[in-house]
């Protein structure tokens, strides 16, 4: 009795041994498939093009709801792609629980576009929550799962005081080691201007170039919330807010919407009859939520990865671009993030302003709607509305400030100090 | 705009600069974290981080948020503690225009701000310059 036990056990243990020699056979198997699978993946996905653009005059918009500003963007991105139905909505939205009291966006913006049933999302990623919906709207086509999405993105800013508005926007930052110790985000980025001057010898003026670049840009944009010129004096002169940092150097406090319709590419060909703008590269990456917390201050790591993985989705490099829309939500903003994208050399980004590098005319034009600088910063809308700027310029509806030839453009949209960020590369045709 | 149990749960940090040192990799997190990012293991061991430093990079914050209004303008550094510990704190007692990267520091026990309705005194550290 007690050897056939042995002998059982023996037989059981044998059988294990050989069940758990094909668990791990199946697993590597599968694991080999799924790595497959992990490489054909982008070949498998759909291309996708953006088919309408939507958006208004952003500003202190007084006499609108935040669900007006937002149906009347999404209702012009509707018509400008001409469909008759959406299947899928996303919102993106930093903060509206702070600054008009109301969450729950996915459900109230679907509900007052007339479209309530469908599937609405809002995202949330600081300042990066436009383009952080942008890329899910981008994935929902590029997946099979719907054919025509609304990616939309809001924010209503001036309905709360300026110190209220700064508190909600430090809420982008380490709650209780950055904000607890007084500090703001013009600080945040004032630090990173201090270092950056102090590392490569960036000057007071260089970062005034930025503002007076995008203020030219923005000059010829008529949807834009500051559409005047400034002269280096005049930003050299205006309040401090932060030090380094002046008034003329911070994006502003603005009301406004953005939306664009996505579908497949294939479907855009037989039903649009605009210019076919196609999103070929999608990246995203986080990095440390807190500035101090980064190895080196004035590098934006998450920008540089999430551009990384889209050139590498879209075949595409740096120098291949004929412009690009990057976050400036402050001067220095622009510079630390066209070094991250490999647009000009590390610690090179300050001379790009200054020498022409980057304005209209220049070899690579950014922000030629006026940036978040002089077009405005509704923080939940800006992803969306740089999309917009890179499709109007492909279409070649840019008007006065159109770069020609445009074939190639990139969006790049960052949330707090840079913690999290979101690219995408458009191409015409 | 925000509570008191929001405080005293980081007081161990604001009070005595207590940090997580990995077991693993002997990594510092400040504030602790549960999970190190270096080597991913989740054992530490309490420490106390070192009480001077260098400043990295700093700013003087004259458009304040609400709760420091009646502060501004203050200064607020990202300071490297000795051992590589990074943090941001104000720096005070010096004239703001005195304030430089590559400066010594000091890190002091110190009244940062009232809190809510009720006034609740919150208090943490702050960094003055060693006078040498």
């Amino acid at each position: 009795m007690r050897s056939e036990l042995q002998e059982s056990d023996k037989g059981d243990s044998h059988r294990r041994h050989q069940r758990g020699r094909l668990k791990r056979k199946r697993c590597i198997e599968a694991f080999e498939k799924n790595y497959e699978a992990i490489l054909s993946r982008e070949e498998s996905m759909r291309d996708v093009a953006v088919i309408g653009v939507g958006m208004n005059r952003w500003g202190e918009l007084w006499e609108k709801s935040m669900r007006d500003i937002f149906v009347e963007a999404a209702l012009a991105a509707i018509d400008d792609a001409g469909v008759d139905h959406i299947e899928s909505m996303y919102v993106g939205c930093m903060t509206s629980g702070l600054f008009v009291g109301q969450e729950h966006l996915g459900s109230l913006m679907a509900d007052y576009l007339g479209v309530a049933s469908i599937p609405a999302t809002r995202v949330e990623s600081a300042c990066a929550s436009g383009g952080v919906a942008l890329r899910l709207g981008f994935l929902e086509v590029a997946s099979g799962m719907s054919d025509i999405v609304l990616v939309g993105g809001v924010e209503k800013m001036t309905d709360v005081s300026g110190g209220e508005a700064t508190y909600a926007l430090s809420t982008a930052a380490d709650q209780e080691y950055e904000d607890y110790q007084g500090i703001t985000f013009p600080g945040l980025y004032a630090m990173m201007a201090h270092r950056h001057m102090y590392d490569y010898g960036t000057t007071r003026e260089q970062l005034a170039q930025v503002a007076v670049k995008n203020h030219q840009h923005g000059s010829m944009n008529p949807l834009a919330q500051y559409p005047f010129k400034v002269t280096v004096e005049a930003v050299l002169n205006s309040v401090l807010v932060a030090d380094p940092l002046r008034i003329l150097d911070c994006s502003p406090i603005t009301d406004g919407a953005a939306a664009v319709i996505l579908c497949p590419v294939e479907m855009a060909r037989k039903m649009s009859t605009k210019p076919m703008v196609q999103i070929i590269g999608s990246g995203q990456a986080t990095d440390t939520i807190a500035l101090h917390s980064r190895k080196d201050l004035t590098w934006l790591s998450a920008t540089a990865m999430a551009s990384e993985r889209a050139f590498q989705m879209a075949g595409v490099g740096p120098s291949d671009l004929q412009l690009a829309e990057v976050h400036d939500c402050f001067t220095i903003a622009e510079i630390c993030v066209i070094e991250a994208l490999g647009l000009v050399e590390k610690g090179q980004g300050g001379k790009a302003a200054e020498s022409g590098l980057t304005a209209l005319g220049g070899k690579i034009p950014v922000n030629t709607s006026g940036g978040l600088k002089a077009k405005g910063h509704p923080v939940g809308a800006t992803g969306v509305a740089q999309a917009i700027e890179i499709v109007k310029q492909l279409r070649g509806d840019a008007g006065e400030r159109q770069v020609e030839g445009a074939r190639l453009g990139l969006s790049q949209n960052m949330g707090g100090t840079g913690g999290s960020t979101a690219v995408h590369i458009f191409r015409r045709g | 705009m925000s509570t008191s149990a929001r405080y005293w749960r980081e007081i161990p940090q604001r009070y005595r600069l207590e940090a997580g040192k990995c077991k693993k990799c002997s990594r510092i997190a400040f504030p602790p974290r549960l999970v190190c990012p270096s080597c991913s293991s989740r054992e530490f061991e309490t420490v106390r981080l070192p009480d001077t430093g260098t400043v990295l990079t700093y700013t003087v914050i004259r458009v304040a948020p609400t709760p420091f209004s009646d502060e501004a303008p203050y200064a607020v550094a990202v300071v490297e503690l000795k051992g590589g510990t990074r943090l941001t704190a104000q720096i005070a007692d010096c004239p703001l225009d005195s304030i430089k990267i590559g400066q010594n520091v000091k890190v002091e026990f110190r009244r940062i701000r009232d809190e809510g309705q009720a006034g609740i005194i919150c208090y943490g550290y702050k960094c003055v310059p060693i006078v040498s």
